[in-house]
């Protein structure tokens, strides 16, 4: 089969893999029909997750058709249209029941290397790197799915692929983050990053009852994009603030309180303007920390003294100067997670049926598989507005 | 043997502080100490005296920090060899005052037989033999203690684990166990090259759903015990199960094989081995991924040709599981009744 693999810093290359086998059994095999590029593989594109191995299939979000299934899959028939969680959850450990699928205790078959640099094993995850377990990913024509009897989502209707293939990942992150800051009546919403994740935050902190939400990005068109699809009703481009600063800003328009809810749908690979970049990007690049903690920084500078701070952008490792200080002086809540996709499936699917929100309103690109390094591309010097990119296998 | 240890092991930790006062001396005060020592303190020999002192104090962090610093007293007794050598080319030196170098030399001599003779007590009691589990307590080898829980009651945690023929169905480098009666099995153990390595071992002490403790028996070519425990977990999470058990690694070709057996670092590959253990009891079987399936670095792709030899499904423990299995599937069914956002029920899922 065709597959888009890893073959180092800023290299992609579509080649040909041997097809995937059932390898348990409650493996099946899925014959991918579209797949996407996600922010997170930017990270792995940029060479800044460790333990990534030349030859390496990418891709964490895809959807397709079951065509084999291990003889321990009862709920799951060839034919059947799936969407796959990102996330590898074996159903039956305490996380899983406790519905913490993304810190599933059993998907991830080599603990050893993330046991190391995070002090416990992280959950296994499609095409992401050794540290979430060495899976192969989806931006391929075929792929395995473990446990295919916890995670995938028969989808039934005549939905097409654009409308429920985010469903895999970047919906319910987005989701999950404005979920997480327990939104009330008359909320001030702030979210760094007008991306996906950040355009799926923005619609669902309004669909949870937020009352403002000011989006925050360095290109215009995304955070024209922003108001347009996401119900943002404010935007603050950081390099265009004249003198001012990010928190300033967001003080400005609250009123001096600061946002009640800060939303990081950036992660580990912030940008801003002058020094704060300058010392973490040379630091990254001297592999001194592994993150560049911008934009958490700021929200936790910006956040309303006794608000919620939910980060939900990616990131591998240590960091420095983190405001410590601020976060509990200021009885600042953070809340964060890998998302726990099975959770929010289904619900999810409801509110897409329910025309509560519309996941295609983040596609900026449609390619076939072959184009993926043209994808890659595209997406990581935001080159003719692009904001996310689906792959058709 | 524990006096012996305790005897190498106080005399290394003396040797570490005498290493670092030295070593601080020779830093701060490499003119004095040339003096001292017979030596004409030119601008080389205060650059050496200098040099040593790093040495000096390196080998007594060293010394002081490990629990049995062998290399490090090794390290020592090279280093001294080193400063015969220095002080000996002093005693030819016009330059140098040659009786007060004769006696630092004759110092040196006394303080490298100190070192040999801690060197060679660390290293002799690492190779004791290991006699009774309860001996181990207060054994040479390697101990390793790892724990992990695993959500299924004791009684069949303990079960799966007391039936020792079920052992290499998550211990990685195990090959089979056969029990042969009289609570004594035998133990067969993958090794390189297609070859293996065996030992009998009996059960010591066994309480069940509580602990089950091991030896080998006498003549074993990697002695070795260990104590398994199984806790209650709080909060209904299902069994704790602590491993603690002790190997000594023999010398040569069996010592890089032994190290193979257990893990480039001691208790990496046992943490791994409690981690399958855990799959096999919540899951059924041993989950691999495309990484994991080869040992060694290779693409997170599909393997080549046929998938590789599998170990064998707990068929019983797979027929349960796919009740459980079920009752996942019914989980995200009910979810969807509840949106997110809203409390869950707390009971969602019934235990087993
Ligand atoms: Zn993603
Ligand atoms: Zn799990």
């Amino acid at each position: 089969m065709r597959a888009n693999c890893w073959m180092g810093t800023q290299r992609v290359e579509v080649r040909d893999v041997p097809d995937p086998q059932i390898l348990n059994e409650r493996d099946c095999i899925v014959k991918i029909t579209s797949t996407a590029i996600c922010g997170s593989d930017l990270h792995l594109y940029n060479g800044f997750m460790p333990t990534m191995e030349k030859g390496d299939i990418l891709g964490h979000e895809f959807m397709g058709e079951v065509v084999e299934c291990g003889r321990a899959v009862k709920n799951l028939k060839v034919g059947d249209r799936v969407v796959v969680p990102f996330t590898i959850s074996c159903g039956v450990c305490n996380a899983c029941r406790a519905e913490a699928f993304s810190c599933c205790e059993n998907s991830n078959p080599i603990p050893q290397v993330s046991e190391a640099v995070v002090g416990h094993p992280l959950c296994g995850f499609f095409g992401y790197s050794r540290l979430t377990g060495g899976f192969a990913g989806g931006q391929a024509e075929y792929a395995r799915v473990p446990y295919a009897d916890v995670g995938p989502l028969k989808i039934e209707n005549g939905f097409t692929d654009e409308q429920v293939l985010f469903l895999s990942d970047i919906l319910p992150t987005g989701y999950m983050a404005a979920e997480m800051c327990d939104i009330q009546p008359g909320d001030f919403v702030a979210v760094w990053g007008a991306g996906p994740v950040g355009l799926f935050a923005m619609a669902s902190a309004k669909l949870l009852g937020a009352e403002r939400v000011v989006a925050i990005d360095r290109f215009d068109y995304r955070l024209q994009r922003a108001v347009a699809r996401a119900g943002a009703t404010d935007v603050i481009n950081y390099e265009q603030l004249d003198g001012t600063t990010v928190v300033d800003a967001l003080k400005e328009l609250t009123g001096g309180r600061g946002p009640d809810k800060c939303i990081d749908a950036v992660g580990m690979e912030a940008h801003a303007p002058g020094l704060a970049y300058a010392y973490d990007r040379t630091k990254q690049a001297l592999k001194l920390e592994i993150d560049r903690p911008i934009a958490v920084r700021e929200a936790i500078m910006a956040c309303r003294s006794g608000g919620t701070v939910s980060i939900i952008g990616v990131y591998g490792g240590m960091v420095d100067k983190f405001p410590l200080g601020s976060l509990m002086n200021r009885a600042i809540t953070i809340k964060t997670g890998q998302t726990h996709v099975p959770r929010y499936m289904k619900p999810l699917l409801g509110r897409i049926e329910r025309g509560e929100i519309d996941p295609t309103m983040v596609i900026s690109h449609i390619l076939p598989l072959a184009d993926a390094p043209k994808g890659y591309d595209m997406f990581v010097n935001k080159m003719d507005g692009c904001e996310k990119v689906v792959l058709k296998a | 043997m524990a006096a012996q240890r305790s005897d190498g092991e106080r005399l290394a930790k003396a040797l570490g502080w005498f290493s670092i006062g030295l070593g601080v001396a020779q830093l701060a005060a490499p003119r004095r100490m040339n003096r001292l020592i017979g030596v004409d303190p030119d601008g080389k020999s205060t650059a050496t005296m200098r040099a040593i002192g790093v040495r000096e104090i390196a080998a007594g962090v060293g010394l002081l920090s490990q629990p049995r610093p062998t290399q490090w007293a090794w390290g020592r007794v090279a280093g001294d060899a080193m400063d015969l050598v220095l002080v000996g080319d002093a005693l030819n030196s016009d330059d140098n005052d040659r009786p007060r170098a004769a006696t630092t030399l004759a110092l040196l001599f006394g303080i490298t037989a100190l070192d040999v003779y801690c060197a060679q007590r660390l290293t002799n009691t690492r190779r004791a033999p290991m006699t009774t589990a309860v001996d181990a307590e207060r054994q040479e080898g390697i101990r390793v203690r790892k724990s992990v829980t695993v959500n299924r009651p004791a009684d069949e945690v303990y079960a799966f684990w007391r039936n020792l023929e079920n052992l290499p169905r998550f211990m990685k480098n195990l090959e089979s166990v056969q029990v042969t009666g009289g609570g004594r099995s035998h133990w067969r153990a993958k090794a390189p090259a297609g070859t293996s390595v065996e030992w009998d071992a009996e059960i010591t002490d066994d309480r069940p759903n509580a602990l089950i403790a091991w030896r080998s028996v006498e003549g074993a070519e990697v002695p070795n015990a260990g104590v398994v425990r199984f806790l209650q977990a709080p909060g209904g999470r299902g069994t704790e199960i602590h491993v603690d058990l002790r190997y000594d690694p023999p010398a040569g070709k069996l010592g890089a094989l032994v190290a193979k057996l257990f893990g480039d670092e001691p208790g990496q590959q046992v943490d791994g081995d409690l981690r399958r253990f855990k799959q096999v009891l919540e899951v059924g079987e041993v989950l691999y991924s495309d990484a994991s399936i080869a040992s060694g670095l290779r693409p997170a792709h599909p393997p080549e040709g046929q998938a590789p030899q599998l170990y064998d499904r707990e068929e019983a423990i797979l027929a349960e599981r796919s009740a459980d299995t079920a009752a996942t599937t019914s989980n995200r069914d009910r979810a969807s009744s509840t949106p997110p956002g809203e409390p869950r029920p707390s009971s969602a899922m019934p235990r087993l």
